[in-house]
C-alpha cells in the first residue's frame, strides 16, 4: 500500500519529510525544522530556520534565543510548497499558536498533530479536524481513566479554593507550566476575588505573546502576598522562590492530577484536573474525525492507545519519537 | 453534616495529624445513629466480607464501560489502586442525598446471601447512582479496606473528644463492644464492669534503633532482652477467664489452646505482655515454624503436638486487678518474676525473658551478632525506669537488631507500584546465578531513595521487550545487595530457598550482572 518511501518519517534528528527536505520538531538542530509549538520538547535550539504559526515565533526568540533572520510565520491555513509538497498549518488547540501540520504530495496527506486537545480553553484557536490518510496523533492521555470535566467546573473549584484560603489568611500558589496553562488560568481568573501576582517567567511569556496584563503584579523579591493568587511555574515549586508567599497553599494544575497516587507523589496539596492535551475520549474522536485509515502513536501510552484503535479496525501502531520527556505535563 | 465521602476525602488530602483528629471528631459528633459504628470499624482498619472477588469487579466494570478487559488491566497499572481504577470508568451520576454509610455497609454485606448475577446487577445498579468520588470510596468498602492513613490511636483520641471521656477510657470500651452496633458516644463513655471486661492495654511499641546505643546513656539504666521471633501478644486473666490478644489488638485464644489452659494457673486479675514463640524442642524456634500455627480455623492435635508454642513473658500490666503501667519497668518485672515463680507453670511453657547481662554497649553490640543462633533477632533494650505507654511514644523502648543477611542480586522483572509511586516501575523481582542461569529469589518495594527509583523506572522502560501486561521482563544489567532477616529451605521456589523480609539495602553500581551472587551463597546461608 505505502510501496513508495512514506511522506513523513522518524530519522535520528526528528520527524522528516525526505520529499521536502525538511524536519518538524526535530530533536537535534537541522537545517529547516516546522515547529508546531513552542513546548521544549517539540522546540529545541540551533536549528538554520524556523517556520511556525505566527504567534508562536516571538516565544521562539523568547526561549531558544532565535534571530528575527532566521524565523519565518504562516497564519492557520495559509498553503505553502516546499519541494513540490504542500504544507499547512491548522489550529490544535493545545496552547496559543499550537499548530497541526498537514503535508500533502500526490494526492496523498499526512497529518502530525503536535499536541492537542479537543476542548476550547478560550486561549488558543480551537483544535480543527484535519481530514487526512495518515494520522501522527500524540496520546499522552491515551487510557480510559482520563476523561476530563468542563473548564468551567474546575474553576469553580480552584476559585472556591482560592476563597478559602484568603479567609484564613493564606495564599493560593498555582504551579502553571508558563506558556499555555498559565495563559488559560490568567484568562478565566475572577479578579474581584483578590490580586494576582504572576512568576516573571510566565509574565513573559504573556508579554511575547501580546497578552493584556493590566492589573496583575509581576512578582519580585519584596512583593508579599496574603491571600493572592500567586502564577508560578513547576520549576519554581519547592524552591526557596515561594518563601516570601508563606504561608501559602499549593496547587497544580495538570491532567496527572487525576490519578491519586501521582497527586500524592508531586507533594501538592490541591491538585485540580485541567490539561492541554485531549482525554481519551478526545482521542478517540479526534482520530476518527480525521477519517484516517492509518495512525501512528507518540507521546504517552502509546501500547494500548495503538491496540484500542486497532480493535476499531484502524492500522494503529507506535512511532519511537523523543517527543514527551521534557514537557512537563507530558512526563507523569 | 458532612458525609462519610467527604470526610474521606477530607482525611486523605491532609497530612496533618491535628486536621484529621478535628475532621474526625467532627464527623463522630454528627454522625448519624447506626453510622458511627461502621465509620469507627472502617477507620480502624477493618475489612467488610467481601461480595465481590476483585476479578468478578473488574468483569463488571467492563461490561458497565464498555471498555476492553485488557484495557481496564493497563489502566489499573497506571492508577494503581482498583477501586480508584473502577470509579473512573464505571462511575454514573450523583443521587444528590447525603450518603449513607449504614446503606452502603448494608448493600455489601448483602451480597454475601445473592446469586453472583444478582450481586453483580446489585453492585452495578449502586454504581449508576454514583459520583466519581462516592463510587471511589463505595469500591473501596467492596474491595476490601479503607487504607486511608488513620491510625487507631487517631480514631480514638477524635472518639474520645466527641464523647467527651478521656482515651483509655474509651480504647477500653471499643475493645469490649465487640459488636460494631453497639459503639455510640454514649456507650463508649460508659465505665464498663471489671470482671467482664477481658480487653488488653494498648501495647508499648518499640522503634528500630538508629543511633548509636551509646547515646542512651549508662548501661546499668537500661534492661536488655532478646529480640523473639514471634507473635507479640498480652494474656488477660480476669473473672476466671483467660484472652489471648495479639498487637493488632486481635483476640488470638482460640488459636492457641495451651496458654489458655496454662494461664488458668496465674493468679486472679493479672495482664502479661509477652510474645507467642514456636518451641523446637525446650527452645524458641524461627517465626517461620510459627506461621503454621496461624490463620487456621481449627487447630489439631496433632498440630499443637508438631509445633507446640511457649510464652515468653516480660512485662506484667496489671496484678491483683490493679493497673501497674505507672510503675517502673524494674518494679514491674521483678513482680512479674515473683508471680511466674509461684503459678508453678513449667519453664518452658511459660518463661521470663531473661535480662542480658552487660557492662558496655560494646559488649551488647559483639553478642548481637549471635542473637540468631540464640532464636532471637536481636535485643530489645528498655528503659529500667520506663513507664508502660500505649502507642509509639518514642524513647524508652527500642529494638537493636542484628544485622540482616544480604546478597547480591539481579533485576530481572519489574512491575509498576501503588499508592504514593503509582505510574513508576518501584516493584522489583531479584535473581541470582545458578548454572549460568538466573534464577528469582525476592521481590522488594523499598529501599532505594526517589531519585534512584527514577533513575532505575527509566532504564526500566528503555530495557524492556513486551510492553503488555504488567510484568515487565527487564535486560539483566542492574545488581542490587539485598537484605532479608530469615532465610530457609523451600521446594516451591525454583532458587530453592525463601527469603523473609527481603528489602533493598543498596544499588551496586560498580558491579557487572556476571559478578552477582549464587545460588550457593543463599544456600549456605540456610545452614
Ligand atoms: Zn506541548
Ligand atoms: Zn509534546
Amino acid at each position: 500500500m505505502f510501496a513508495r518511501e512514506p511522506l513523513l518519517r522518524v530519522t535520528p534528528q526528528g520527524l522528516y519529510c525526505p520529499r521536502a527536505d525538511v524536519h518538524i520538531d526535530p530533536w537535534q538542530p537541522v537545517k529547516r525544522a516546522l515547529i508546531t509549538h513552542a513546548h521544549s520538547d517539540h522546540a529545541r535550539p540551533d536549528c538554520g530556520s524556523y517556520l511556525a504559526q505566527r504567534e508562536t515565533l516571538p516565544i521562539l526568540r523568547l526561549r531558544l534565543g532565535a534571530q528575527p533572520s532566521q524565523l519565518q510565520g504562516v497564519d492557520y491555513g495559509e498553503e505553502l510548497f516546499i519541494n513540490g509538497v504542500r504544507f499547512s498549518f491548522h489550529p490544535a488547540g493545545h496552547v496559543p499558536g499550537s499548530a497541526q501540520i498537514l503535508a500533502e504530495a500526490d494526492g496523498e496527506r499526512w497529518v502530525f498533530s503536535g499536541d492537542y486537545k479537543t476542548e476550547s480553553d478560550g486561549v488558543s484557536r480551537p483544535f480543527e479536524p484535519v481530514r487526512c490518510d495518515v494520522f501522527i496523533s500524540e496520546c499522552t492521555f491515551g487510557l480510559p481513566v482520563f476523561s476530563w470535566r468542563p473548564q468551567a467546573e474546575v474553576f469553580a473549584e480552584l476559585h472556591e479554593w482560592w476563597r478559602r484560603n484568603q479567609a484564613a489568611g493564606v495564599s493560593s500558589v498555582v504551579c502553571a507550566y508558563a506558556l499555555g496553562k498559565a495563559q488559560r488560568l490568567l484568562a478565566h481568573l475572577d479578579r474581584s476575588v483578590g490580586r494576582v501576582i504572576v512568576h516573571s517567567s510566565v509574565w513573559e511569556v504573556c508579554e511575547a505573546l501580546g497578552h493584556d496584563l493590566s492589573g496583575f503584579e509581576r512578582a519580585n523579591s519584596d512583593i508579599r502576598a496574603q491571600g493572592a493568587l500567586v502564577v508560578a511555574p513547576p520549576a519554581a515549586a519547592g524552591g526557596a522562590w515561594l518563601n516570601r508567599f508563606s504561608p501559602y497553599s499549593l496547587a497544580s494544575l495538570s491532567g496527572w492530577m487525576a490519578i491519586r497516587g501521582m497527586r500524592r507523589r508531586r507533594g501538592v496539596e490541591r491538585g485540580f484536573v485541567l490539561s492541554d492535551h485531549a482525554d481519551f475520549r478526545g482521542l478517540t474522536d479526534a482520530v476518527a474525525a480525521t477519517g484516517a485509515s492509518r495512525v501512528l502513536l507518540t507521546h504517552g501510552y502509546t501500547a494500548p492507545f495503538s491496540r484500542w484503535l486497532c480493535e476499531k479496525g484502524i492500522d494503529a501502531r507506535e512511532l519511537d519519537t523523543a517527543f514527551g520527556s521534557e514537557d512537563g505535563e507530558e512526563s507523569p | 453534616m458532612t458525609d462519610f465521602v467527604s470526610l474521606y476525602f477530607a482525611l486523605s488530602e491532609t497530612s496533618s495529624t491535628s486536621q484529621k483528629v478535628r475532621l474526625l471528631t467532627e464527623f463522630f459528633g454528627a454522625a448519624p445513629q447506626g453510622e458511627l459504628g461502621w465509620a469507627v470499624h472502617l477507620l480502624r482498619g477493618e475489612k467488610l466480607e467481601r461480595g465481590l472477588s476483585s476479578s468478578q469487579l473488574r468483569q463488571l466494570c467492563a461490561e458497565v464501560s464498555g471498555i476492553p478487559p485488557w484495557l481496564l488491566e493497563e489502566s489499573y497499572q497506571v492508577v494503581g489502586d482498583l477501586a480508584e481504577t473502577i470509579s473512573k470508568l464505571a462511575a454514573g451520576k450523583a443521587s444528590g442525598e447525603r450518603v449513607s454509610l449504614q446503606k452502603w455497609v448494608e448493600l455489601v454485606r448483602s451480597l454475601r446471601e445473592a446469586p453472583l448475577d444478582e450481586r453483580m446487577a446489585k453492585v452495578a445498579e449502586a454504581w449508576r447512582h454514583m459520583s466519581e468520588a462516592e463510587s471511589l470510596v463505595f469500591n473501596k468498602l467492596l474491595t476490601g479496606g479503607l487504607r486511608i492513613g488513620v491510625s487507631r490511636g487517631l480514631v480514638v483520641k477524635a472518639l474520645a473528644a466527641a464523647a467527651g471521656a478521656d482515651e483509655a477510657q474509651v480504647s477500653q470500651r471499643l475493645l469490649s463492644l465487640r459488636d460494631v452496633r453497639e459503639i455510640s458516644l454514649p456507650a463508649l463513655a460508659e465505665q464498663g464492669s471489671g470482671s467482664e471486661n477481658m480487653a488488653p492495654y494498648p501495647f508499648c511499641l518499640a522503634h528500630p534503633l538508629e543511633a548509636e546505643p551509646q547515646q542512651l546513656g549508662e548501661p546499668e539504666e537500661w534492661i536488655a532482652e532478646w529480640k523473639w521471633d514471634g507473635i507479640r501478644a498480652q494474656i488477660v486473666r480476669r473473672g476466671g477467664r483467660v484472652a489471648v490478644w495479639s498487637r493488632g489488638e486481635e483476640l488470638v485464644t482460640e488459636s492457641f489452646p495451651e496458654l489458655e489452659l496454662l494461664s488458668q494457673k496465674l493468679p486472679e486479675g493479672c495482664v502479661l505482655d509477652g510474645e507467642i514463640v514456636a518451641l523446637d524442642g525446650d527452645e524458641p524456634a524461627a517465626f517461620s515454624r510459627l506461621q503454621q500455627r496461624l490463620n487456621r480455623k481449627r487447630i489439631s492435635i496433632t498440630l499443637l503436638k508438631q509445633i507446640p508454642v511457649g510464652f515468653i513473658a516480660y512485662d506484667l500490666l496489671e496484678l491483683n486487678s490493679e493497673d501497674l503501667r505507672n510503675v517502673p519497668l524494674g518494679v514491674r518485672r521483678q513482680k512479674l518474676a515473683a508471680i511466674l515463680e509461684k503459678a508453678g507453670i513449667s519453664k518452658r511453657d511459660l518463661r521470663l525473658s531473661p535480662e542480658v547481662e552487660f557492662c558496655q554497649w560494646q559488649q551488647l553490640d559483639r553478642m548481637r551478632e549471635g542473637a540468631r543462633e540464640n532464636g532471637a533477632e536481636g535485643f530489645m533494650l528498655k528503659s529500667r525506669d520506663s513507664l508502660y505507654i500505649g502507642g509509639r511514644k518514642r524513647g524508652s523502648w527500642w529494638k537493636w537488631k542484628a544485622n540482616p543477611y544480604s546478597v547480591d542480586g539481579v533485576l530481572v522483572y519489574a512491575q509498576r507500584g501503588h499508592g504514593r509511586r503509582a505510574g513508576l516501575f518501584t516493584d522489583y523481582t531479584f535473581a541470582v546465578w545458578k548454572d549460568g542461569e538466573l534464577v528469582p529469589f525476592a521481590k522488594a518495594y523499598s529501599g532505594l531513595t526517589d531519585s534512584e527509583i527514577r533513575e532505575v523506572d527509566a532504564f526500566v522502560k528503555a530495557h524492556t521487550k513486551e510492553r503488555f501486561g504488567p510484568v515487565r521482563p527487564v535486560e539483566p544489567q542492574l545488581v542490587f545487595e539485598i537484605g532479608f532477616e530469615g532465610i530457609q529451605a523451600s521446594r516451591r521456589h525454583k532458587s530453592g530457598v525463601a527469603v523473609r523480609f527481603p528489602r533493598i539495602l543498596r544499588w551496586r553500581k560498580d558491579k557487572p550482572a556476571s559478578e552477582a551472587d549464587t545460588v550457593e551463597t543463599l544456600r549456605q546461608l540456610t545452614s
